[in-house]
């Protein structure tokens, strides 16, 4: 069985953003890009999957700019058989992914797609879901628990209330939630064996995909800051403030 | 063109974020439909009615949508998209799930965790935790959109929208509910509650978490949250993680206590009105956006603050 993991390249989650002077667009030169700690989670769980003899085959697959080959490598390093680099410079919406890696399951016949739940960038939390639309497959997102037996998947899923599981037929889409697993650090001689695993470069046309943009950003701004208020000096102090002068209790 | 909302209800009544998200559709201008779909429904079909500013209910009931699945639901809803502009839905989890999968099925963007509306196609949007809004414009010829519901009021009560009933959608049969294992509390749901006491990896346990901060919930008639790490440590549930990948509030109050204040935590309640930090770190993040801080052993000013309040 054979599991394919979408990665994405993004600014690293310790990095705090900032907005161009002219408030066009978040400002990424210099920053530094990892890959989304989501996307880490989902490369792992397939990883154990092929180490437990569930799946034979893991691919990660990366959509962007040439630099996402970083990503893919640090994916194989972490245990990923081999690569495809979807290689664009054009800015990629969630819908755009999700066409792209709808081709790249038709070519691949994968049996789980394996994504992060949310691009801690956009934090759009859509393209799994996207994709399995697309495909007419069955979906389970914020995944904290992923079982697969033959031809079906039982997960448990992080909701608002607690926990749902749901059994889903195969090929399905399974998003990561953040309690799923803790990934591994990658070794220096699986860094080294990253390196001569295959990666494949193919680009939107040759998927006869268009990943044109369909929302258009018209600015970008930081958001009013908090200021810091005042050190109160005991529990006494505390609530008497904040019964007399914030009035909220 | 009309709007239609998709209400997140559990069969008998309806889910507070829906309030606010139909608030945010009351600012695209047009007739608001609220679709509820479900299974032995007609009591939150009634409920739905009685939302102020609802035009039309729209009443789909049929056992396949009992729990309400995203394969199941976002089929229903892409049948009945034609003749809407809009089509909006919480983003809570169930909402974040199934509305993605409408939009791809219409071949649209989706706009994710709207918290302002310029006009019917041009929203405002947090992206990177929170540390940048967005203006974005859509050309799409249906707008599919999320609503983050801390950034719109609730709607009030008081509509007598009439109800009508839709036909069903297919059985995809793609998926299957096993179970639910929700946590009961008689505590205020974390996104809709006045004020919040959260506990972060300072708690050193899941025990002293409950023995520390329920009783001085109980005072406040509080609602407890928690940071990733104590979810992570296994101290409290999922279902109280605050933050950018867990659930966002905006209380009158959040009290946090043992919590460093990472970007990610922050995301999730730094548009509270009044914010108190009890950590021991003076360095700590969370100072910088607190109101009140306490620089202290948790383990000794929560019990004080407790007795303080009486
Ligand atoms: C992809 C991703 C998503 C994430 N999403 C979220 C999210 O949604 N929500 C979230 O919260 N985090 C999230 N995080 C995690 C976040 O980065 C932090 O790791 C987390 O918020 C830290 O939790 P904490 O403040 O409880 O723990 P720590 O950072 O370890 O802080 C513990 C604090 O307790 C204080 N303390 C310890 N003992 C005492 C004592 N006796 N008395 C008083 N103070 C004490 C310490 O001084 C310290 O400041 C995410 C991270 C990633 C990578
Ligand atoms: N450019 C991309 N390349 C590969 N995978 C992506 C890309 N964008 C999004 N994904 C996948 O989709 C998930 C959700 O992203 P998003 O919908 O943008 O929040 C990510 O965690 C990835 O698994």
């Amino acid at each position: 069985m054979k599991i394919l993991v979408p990665v994405k390249r993004v600014v690293d989650y310790n990095v705090k953003v900032r907005v161009k002077p002219d408030g066009s667009d978040v400002d990424l030169a210099n920053v530094k890009m990892s890959m989304n700690p989501f996307d880490e989670i989902a490369v792992e769980e397939a990883v154990r999957l092929k180490e437990a003899g569930v799946a034979t085959e893991v691919v990660v697959v990366s959509a962007g700019v040439a630099n996402c080959q970083e990503t893919l490598r640090t994916a194989m390093a972490i245990g990923a058989d081999r690569g495809i680099l979807i290689q664009t410079d054009v800015e990629l919406q969630p819908l755009a992914v999700a066409k792209l890696l709808q081709a790249v399951c038709a070519k691949e016949q994968p049996q789980i797609v394996l994504c992060g739940k949310q691009a801690i960038d956009d934090d759009a939390n859509q393209t799994g879901q996207m994709l399995a639309g697309l495909l007419g497959w069955p979906q389970a997102t914020f995944a904290s628990k992923l079982v697969v037996a033959g031809q079906q998947a039982t997960v448990t899923r992080e909701i608002d209330g607690g926990l749902e599981t749901v059994e889903v037929v195969l090929p399905a889409v399974v998003t990561t939630d953040l309690r799923l697993n803790e990934p591994r650090y990658a070794t220096l001689p699986n860094i080294m064996k990253a390196k001569r695993k295959p990666l494949e470069t193919t680009n939107p046309a040759a998927l006869g995909v268009d990943v044109a943009p369909r929302l258009k950003t018209l600015k970008a701004a930081e958001p009013p800051k908090r200021s810091a208020g005042i050190k109160v000096a005991d529990a006494a102090d505390l609530v008497l403030k904040l019964k007399t002068e914030a009035k909220v209790i | 063109m009309a709007i239609l909302v998709i209400a997140e209800h559990d069969n008998s009544s309806i889910k507070a974020a829906t309030l606010n998200t139909v608030t945010a559709a009351t600012k695209l201008g047009g007739e608001i439909h609220l679709l509820v779909a479900g299974s032995d429904c007609a009591d939150a079909a009634a409920a739905a009615a009685r939302i102020s500013g609802v035009g039309k209910v729209l009443l789909v009931d049929a056992p396949h949508y009992a729990a309400q699945s995203p394969e199941n639901v976002a089929a229903l809803v892409v049948g009945m998209a034609a003749g809407y502009s809009h089509l909006l839905a919480a983003a809570t989890t169930v909402g974040k799930n199934c509305m993605p999968r409408v939009a791809a099925l219409l071949d649209v963007a989706q706009i994710s965790e709207i918290s302002g509306v310029e006009s019917p196609d041009t929203f405002v949007r947090p992206i990177y935790a929170g540390n940048v809004v967005a203006t974005v414009q859509s050309a799409d010829p249906v707008k599919v959109i999320t609503v983050r519901a801390t950034a719109f009021e609730a709607a009030g009560e008081g509509g007598s929208a009439a109800i009508e009933t839709a036909p069903a959608g297919a059985d995809l049969g793609l998926s299957r509910l096993l179970g639910r294992e929700l946590t009961k509390s008689e505590r205020p749901e974390l996104t809709a509650a006045k004020v919040i006491v959260s506990g972060g990896r300072g708690m050193g346990n899941g025990e002293n978490f409950h023995r520390l901060l329920e009783p001085l919930a109980d005072k406040l008639g509080a609602a407890l949250g928690a940071s990733r790490a104590a979810v992570d440590a296994g101290f409290v549930p999922n279902d109280y993680q605050v933050g950018q990948t867990g659930k966002i509030v905006a209380p009158q109050l959040y009290i946090a206590v043992g919590i460093s204040g990472a970007i990610q935590h922050l995301a999730g309640m730094k548009d509270s009105k009044i914010i108190v930090a009890i950590n021991k770190d003076a360095e700590a993040p969370i100072f910088q956006v607190a109101d009140y801080g306490l620089v202290a052993d948790l383990f000794e000013v929560v019990p004080a603050l407790q007795a303080e309040l009486g």
